[in-house]
Order: structure tokens, then sequence, then C-alpha cells
């Protein structure tokens, strides 16, 4: 029948192969639903960005995004970033071995908490996180004793942004655990090696792709944190002022081109550091092969 | 079957296809439509009511006055109306409004946030101010001192707040309303002391700004900061925010010190012509703005904390109010517009005071 079809010069012209040979139906459908919802939801807002920022001269825009106040707030706001992802990192994948190798009361509880700074709205997080951290706080209070500020200082930013990070370290990597089959390690501990060689050589090259997805992730979203951070950073410019605040005081001056300038060299950091993070993770894993 | 199909002629197989083609199309956008859909068959109900958009700390203020405007406005025209409110830091206000949020009437922080809307969206004229009596603002309100029980650090008046040691707390004028007559305040203040000038106000504010540990975005965030977090010795802060924070915090733990001279803050109000009249709400729109003038009103706006511009009302809770000196925008500034410009631009005053070098 295909044959048939395919001999048929008219019917080929009109049905392209691709679509006509596709086992699964409804590809039309689902693909046209998705190109135009990205196309509305994602692609739309980021060309009026382009479009907004394009009203400003190079010089203009020039001077807009290496103001010295600026300048200090990317370093600020990657900076952090990069490190409470680097800490999810670690803690994250550290909670994800707990959950899913031992058994222990109350391991459903702990596994719903991890969803928590998913759920909780920032702003709440933020609040909260200020209460505890701040002088008078629970944890504030005897921590100023030692010496150590927290709350309206950026370390204050990083238990922030470690607080709203974690989850996706966890989520990402939890189910690749869970997959991988024991009997992997056990073959590699009854062929001679160690429980370490059997987990950085078996275990961690398997987990290595999620957790770097999940890194990526926990990166991106503390990036462009904005709701629990403002209560907590003390926002003293060039200490703790964070970028996306700067972009919200730009908006305030009605100042529109000033504000997407400086979110349109945000998202390029952030591409092309999400873009060197993937490319040393394939890099890392075509070594390990 | 195929031989059934491939005996069709391409006409009558495409016009279905092209009818399928523009009913998934269709299908598409009505899916995605559905996302949105809750706030589009919201705003097609009638009768439309009137929507106030107005800034942060006059939530309480205007629930109070809707409700006996509603009463009087059924009494006189026989016809119910709903007055819907939405509050949020002065300049996303309008901001919002100038983005298509349908305000009939604006009742915002400052007269710069209308003026913006007159100019960015031609939403209504530009003299607009001129409209209703004085300068369109119905209360009014002023810049005092918040401090803790007691007084330790025993602040007087603004030069207290440059004292090396003590600790202010303010929002960040780049951001909040509250905090530009905060900061325009301190500099007429400074300006006016004996051999006061530009460059001894410059100085002031700078030194005063160094005293600030923390800039939260808005006024509330900066009365949290300064009592439940115990940051701060004084707060600076709307004279109407300070007052409601002795009541409703305790008078046990803060007292209100009024400075030797401060800033009348004009929050304005206006009718916001293009939308009443599109909606059809005008007359409505205008007599409630007319109604918060009325004597019944200036009480409410008195027992709200605001300081009434019925001179009887006022006098009658003048224990609230203690009379001081205080300065208006146009006298000391020549108008928002210029003190926006000079101060709070960027590069303006506020952002030289935290360039590098200064600290």
């Amino acid at each position: 029948m295909m044959r048939a079809a395919a001999l048929d010069g008219s019917l080929v012209a009109r049905v392209p192969p691709t679509v006509a040979h596709r086992a699964l139906p409804g590809f039309g459908l689902t693909m046209g639903y998705t190109l135009l919802c990205l196309g509305l939801v994602v692609l739309l807002p980021l060309s009026a960005l382009f479009l907004k920022t394009a009203t400003l001269t190079w010089h203009q825009f020039w001077q807009t995004v290496t103001a010295p106040r600026v300048v200090a707030s990317y370093q600020l706001t990657f900076g952090v970033s990069l490190l409470a992802a680097t800490i999810n990192l670690f803690a994250g994948t550290l909670v994800v071995w707990v959950l899913v190798r031992y058994p222990f009361p109350g391991k459903r509880l702990v596994d719903a908490l991890v969803d928590l700074p998913f759920a909780l709205p920032t702003a709440v997080a933020g609040i909260a996180l200020t209460a505890l951290y701040a002088p008078t706080g629970w944890i504030g209070a005897p921590l100023a004793e030692l010496g150590i500020k927290v709350a309206f200082t950026p370390l204050g930013i990083l238990v922030a942004l470690v607080f709203i990070g974690l989850p996706f370290v966890i989520r990402t990597v939890q189910p690749v655990l869970q997959d991988l089959d024991r009997e992997y390690e056990e073959a590699a501990i009854s062929l001679g090696a160690s429980r370490w060689q059997a987990i950085r050589k078996v275990v961690l090259p398997t987990l290595a792709p999620a957790i770097f997805a999940g890194y990526v992730l926990a990166l991106s979203r503390a990036v462009g944190e904005y709701g629990s951070v403002i209560f907590i950073a003390g926002n003293m410019p060039f200490v703790s002022e964070i970028t996306p605040l700067l972009i919200l005081t730009k908006l305030e001056q009605y100042d529109y081109a000033g504000a997407t300038a400086i979110a349109v060299v945000m998202l390029l950091i952030s591409f092309v550091l999400i873009l060197a993070i993937n490319l040393l993770q394939r890099r890392q894993s075509r070594r390990g092969q | 079957m195929h031989l059934n199909r491939s005996h069709q002629t391409r006409r009558d197989r495409s016009a279905p296809r092209a009818r399928r083609n523009a009913l998934r199309l269709l299908a598409g956008i009505l899916a995605c439509m559905l996302l949105s859909a809750p706030g589009v068959a919201l705003a097609q109900a009638a009768p439309r009511p009137l929507l106030n958009v107005s800034y942060d700390p006059t939530r309480e203020l205007y629930q109070d006055i809707n409700k006996v405007f509603a009463a009087q406005w059924k009494q006189k025209s026989g016809q119910p109306i709903a007055i819907q409110q939405s509050h949020g830091g002065s300049g996303k206000q309008a901001r919002a409004v100038i983005d298509g949020l349908d305000a009939d009437v604006v009742t915002l922080a400052l007269a710069y946030d209308i003026d913006e809307i007159a100019t960015k969206a031609k939403l209504l004229p530009a003299d607009w101010q001129k409209r209703l009596p004085h300068n369109s603002s119905p209360y009014t309100s002023t810049i005092v001192f918040l401090v803790r029980k007691g007084n330790p650090k025993n602040i007087r008046d603004w030069n207290d707040l440059v004292r090396p040691g003590v600790s202010v707390i303010t929002p960040n004028p780049k951001t909040s309303g509250g905090a530009r007559w905060n900061y325009l305040a301190a500099w007429a203040y400074a300006v006016r002391q004996p051999g006061g000038s530009e460059t001894k106000a410059r100085e002031f504010v700078t030194q005063l700004f160094r005293n600030v540990p923390i800039l939260d975005s808005g006024a509330r965030g900066s009365l949290t900061t300064f009592a439940e977090r115990g940051v701060g010795d004084v707060f600076v802060s709307w004279e109407n925010e300070a007052l409601l924070a002795v009541k409703e915090l305790g008078p046990r733990k803060f007292e209100i010190v009024a400075p030797s001279l401060s800033i009348l803050a004009e929050p304005p109000v206006a009718l916001v012509d293009r939308n009443a009249d599109r909606k059809g709400t005008r007359a409505a729109a205008q007599a409630y703005l007319e109604f918060l003038y009325t004597l019944e009103v200036q009480e409410i706006i008195a027992r709200n904390h605001y300081r009434p511009i019925d001179k009887v009302v006022a006098a009658k809770y003048s224990k609230e109010f203690p009379a001081l000196e205080m300065v208006t925008i146009d006298e000391a500034f020549g108008g928002w517009g210029k003190a926006q410009a000079t101060h709070f631009a960027d590069g303006g005053v506020f952002d030289q005071i935290y360039t590098p070098g200064r600290h």
C-alpha cells in the first residue's frame, strides 16, 4: 500500500512522507499548539524585550548597562547565584542519597518538605528568613553575638537563594537514582572495586547529567529571583543590591528601555553561563566514557 | 481504500484539509485564550463599577469612604454602585494605568505619578491638578520621625539624624514615593538652616544616607524593618503611617517626634477622563472625587490619620496633628517634575550619594 502510494506522484506531493509515515497520530495538532503557545508565551514577550531595548542608541545602551552600580549588581547577582547553586549541588545530591537509599521513619514527610520552597510564595519565604536571621531573630540573635551578620548582607542573599534553589537539584536527581539498579554497584564491588570506587565510577557518572541539569535550573532560578531576596538583602547600592531590583528601579522612573536593556544583558550572561556549563558537562561525560 | 483516495481530485481533498487546519488553529488560539479568560469575563459584567487605583497605605481609608459614598449615591440616583479598590506602590499603580488598567479615578502618593499618566498615556489633560480644590488634594500629610519608646538617642530634629552612631531607616527614594518626601523634607531643612545652601544640603543628605543601613523598596517594608526586626533608632515616615504604627503596634513601644520643619505632602486625586468616558462612568466618578471634600468624608479622613483640608475638622483633631512649619514642593523645589529630574532621575543627586569614593 505504501509503495502504491509512493508511486502515485500527486499523492506524494500533497502528503509529505514524514507526516504520512508517522505511526503516532495528532502530530499536526500538537505541533501547531506547541508552536502557537511557545510563540505567545515565550517568544512574544522576549521579542518585545529586545524591541524596547532597540529604542536606545548604542551609546545609551552601553551607558546604562555598564554604569558602575549596575556592574556591581551583576557581580553580586551572578556571584551569589553561582555560589548558591554550587552549595545546592552538593547538599541536594546528599539529600537525594539519603532519601533514596536509606529507609527511616518519617521519610515521606521529609520528602514532602523538599517541595516547600516550590510551593511557598517567595515573598513569604523572604519575610520568614528575614525574621529568622535578623539581629532580633532566633538564628540571627546568637549569630550577632558571634559578630556574624546574615540578614541585610550578601550572606542573607545567599541564604535565600540556597533555600529557593534546593528542590531543583533534588527533584531532578531523585528519579535517576531511584531508577539506578543496585546490581551495577554490586557487580562493581564483586569485581573488586571499593565502596568509594563504586560510587565514583558507577553511580556518579550515571547521576552527572541529572545533577548538572538541576544545577542549571537552580542557577537560573537564583539569577532571576526577586521576591525572597528583596526582604533579606538590605538593598544597599554597591553592597547588596541585586540586578532585578535595579530593573525595578528603572521601571519606577518610567525608564522602560533602560530596564529592558539591563534585562537583555542579564539574559545574555545567563545564556552564556548555561551554555558553558552544558559544554563542560558534555566534555566531562565524554571523558567518562 | 487507497484506490478510492487517489482518484479524488486535488481540490476536493485540499478544501476540507484547509478547513481542518483553520479549525486546529482556532482550537489552539481558544485553548491559549482560556488560560487568560477569567479577567476578560469579569470585565464584561454590568453594571460597571468604579475603579479607584490608589497607593499602599490608603486601603483602610477608602474602604471607609466607599461604604458611605455607595449608600449616598444609591439614595441620590436610585442606582446601586460598586467601587473597586486597587492598592500598591504609587509608581507601580501609575504604570498599570498607563499600560491599560481601567481606572476611573486615581488617588496616588504624588503628583508626579499622575503627571506621567497625563503625558505618557494622555488619559487626562495636563492641567488635571487645577480641576479640584487644594491642588486636587482632599487630604494632606507630612513627614515625622518614629522613635523607640523614651527616645533613647534623644532625636529631636533633622540634624540629629546625621549624628554618628544614629541609625536611620527610610525606604529607597528611587522605588518609594514616601521616601522621596522624606528626602526632600531633609533637603528643605538643610537649605533653611543658618548659612544653608544647595551645597550644604547635598552634604547633609549624603551624611544622612550614610546612616541608613538598609534601603527597603517601600514604606511598609521599612516599617517592618524598624518595628519588627528592631533595626535602627529612627524611622522617617509618613505621619499617617506613624500614627497607625503607634496605634497598632502599641504606644508602649514607639513614640512620634515632629521635626522643626517638614514638608507638606499632598497626595492628589484625579479623574481619568478617557477611561471614565469610555465606560460611561464620568458622572459617578466626578461625584466620588467631589465627595472627598465634604465634611463627612473629611471626618473619616482625620480618623484615618490623614490631615483634613477642612479647617473645622482640622481644628477638632488638632491634638493628633500638631502645627508645624511645612514647606511645599512647589515653593521649595519648583514642582515635582523639577524635583524628580534634579534629585531622583538616573545620575541625579541621590545617585551621586552612592557613587563610589563618596562612601
